[in-house]
């Protein structure tokens, strides 16, 4: 027992490294921000552009998501960082792990998005259209509002499983919350700093899951 | 335009679903204030010949004009001419996520870029007019299905059309909710709308209809007045339709 405490909250070495961790904990949040408005901004802008079915532009949506959903986050974010340099792409590490976790949360909500497009009836389409109201518009005020709403619990599941990936930014050089606590490990030889990382992640994320809970209660549709 | 020249005019109408024909050159002409009753068993191509009418869908061949426009032209602006098209759907097709006024009005605020005032001025009249005053802030799941269909009547007839197309109105409808949508229906017709009826309800077709046309298989078997229809129908295909309808 009191190894374990020695081992895992001693609070001598937490202090010490508390302002390293509380500076992670900052970052983590930029990148999450960054993150989940880039991705949901962009599956949404894609499932938009698809829905004009104009062939050529569905194939490279197509594409674009089968291969972010397919690679490994880790892999593209290790991509971005250290081979694109080789092409003159020199991105940084925050910007390498905001893009690539961007790009994959930005293909799994395409895909969410246009299943929530075609969910909806086709005589929504048809009495919108018979008014005169164009495509477009008709996307906008009459098929997004539903789409959006059936949208919901898969988007926020899909968001927070993706932005909890933000851990594997410490791998290029993010001193976000993982990386902090793992170099303030190796300093005090002690694992005190993982758990205040994980305290720190649990402060982070459980009330982005409750969040998500309340949005979806919110957003339930009424029949 | 004088007024003996048609309203809607369908010339020799095709259409096809792949291999399927299923409008086999369809005539018809409807004249201001008239009210055309279509019948025929499903799969007559009914419903077909009213979505052709305001390009849900594309005809294979032939000429449809709307009110002097030629609907079937690459350079008929289809959008313009669909507010002069009203259309009543079988399963109401209201936006769940809107008001019955929201429903009403966004074609107002957006196709006809009336302000929110006036399009909601606009709005409450016409659910007034179809007897739903008390009902302009529900929301289409708080309706009965009967409540339902007049929104939908008064978000068609916001646009002031000039034709009104119903397909099936009250066909989802349970047997007590049918008279209010057909009260309605008989409510417009006095006040002169131009209409094209597809519905099995032979008694308001009997009552209300100037014409009734009778579809099978792709074609117009037979049409006429009413009383010709109902009850001396030329064609046996049609008594054999009307026996089997009634008798149900």
């Amino acid at each position: 027992m009191d190894q374990i405490v020695a081992n895992f909250f001693d609070l001598e070495v937490m202090a010490r490294y508390l302002p390293d961790i509380l500076s992670g904990f900052v970052l983590t949040i930029y990148l999450a921000v960054a993150i989940v408005l880039f991705g949901l901004a962009l599956g949404l802008a894609l499932a938009v552009v698809r829905a004009f079915q104009i062939r050529p532009l569905n194939w490279l949506i197509v594409f674009f998501v089968d291969l972010f959903r397919a690679l490994p986050p880790l892999v593209i974010m290790i991509i971005f960082y250290f081979a694109l340099p080789y092409v003159g792409v020199e991105l940084g590490g925050f910007v390498a792990a905001w893009l690539a976790l961007g790009f994959v949360l930005a293909a799994f909500a395409e895909e969410i998005y246009w299943a929530g497009i075609l969910s909806v009836d086709k005589g929504q389409w048809e009495a919108a259209r018979s008014t005169g109201l164009p495509f477009f518009r008709t996307l906008r005020s009459v098929v997004l509002p539903q789409a959006l709403r059936l949208t919901i619990p898969p988007l926020t599941n899909r968001t927070i499983a993706i932005t909890k990936g933000t851990a594997l930014a410490s791998v290029v050089a993010v001193p976000e919350i993982l990386s902090q606590a793992t170099a303030a490990q190796a300093f005090a030889a002690n694992t005190s700093p993982l758990t205040m990382g994980a305290i720190a992640y649990l402060i982070l994320f459980a009330p982005l899951v409750t969040l998500s809970r309340w949005i979806e209660t919110r957003f339930a549709w009424r029949r | 335009m004088d007024k003996k020249s048609p309203i809607l005019d369908v010339q020799g109408l095709r259409k096809s679903f792949g291999g399927l024909e299923v409008l086999k050159g369809i005539d018809l002409a409807v004249h201001p204030q008239e009210l055309v009753f279509i019948i025929g068993p499903s799969g007559s191509g009914k419903s077909t010949l009213l979505r052709c009418c305001n390009r849900l869908e594309e005809a294979t061949s032939g000429s449809i004009w709307v009110d002097g426009v030629d609907v079937l032209s690459r350079s008929t602006d289809i959008n313009r001419l669909r507010q002069r098209i009203g259309m009543v759907f079988q399963s109401f097709n209201l936006y769940p996520h809107m008001t019955a006024l929201g429903n009403v009005t966004l074609a107002l605020r957006k196709v006809l870029k009336l302000k929110r005032d006036e399009a909601d001025r606009r709005g409450r009249a016409a659910l007034d007019d179809v007897g739903l005053r008390d009902k302009v802030d529900a929301y289409p799941y708080q309706l009965s299905g009967g409540q339902q269909q007049r929104v939908a009547i008064a978000r068609a007839l916001a646009l002031e059309p000039k034709i009104m197309l119903f397909d099936e109105p009250t066909s989802a409808l349970d047997p007590e909710l049918v008279g209010g949508v057909l009260n309605v229906m008989r409510a417009m017709r006095k006040s002169g709308m131009t209409m094209v009826v597809v519905s099995h309800e032979m008694r308001f077709a009997r009552e209300a209809a100037d014409r009734v046309i009778f579809m099978d298989q792709g074609e117009i078997v037979e049409e006429g007045r009413p009383a010709e229809i109902f009850g001396n129908a030329k064609h046996q295909r049609t008594r054999t339709f009307l026996q089997n309808v009634l008798a149900g």
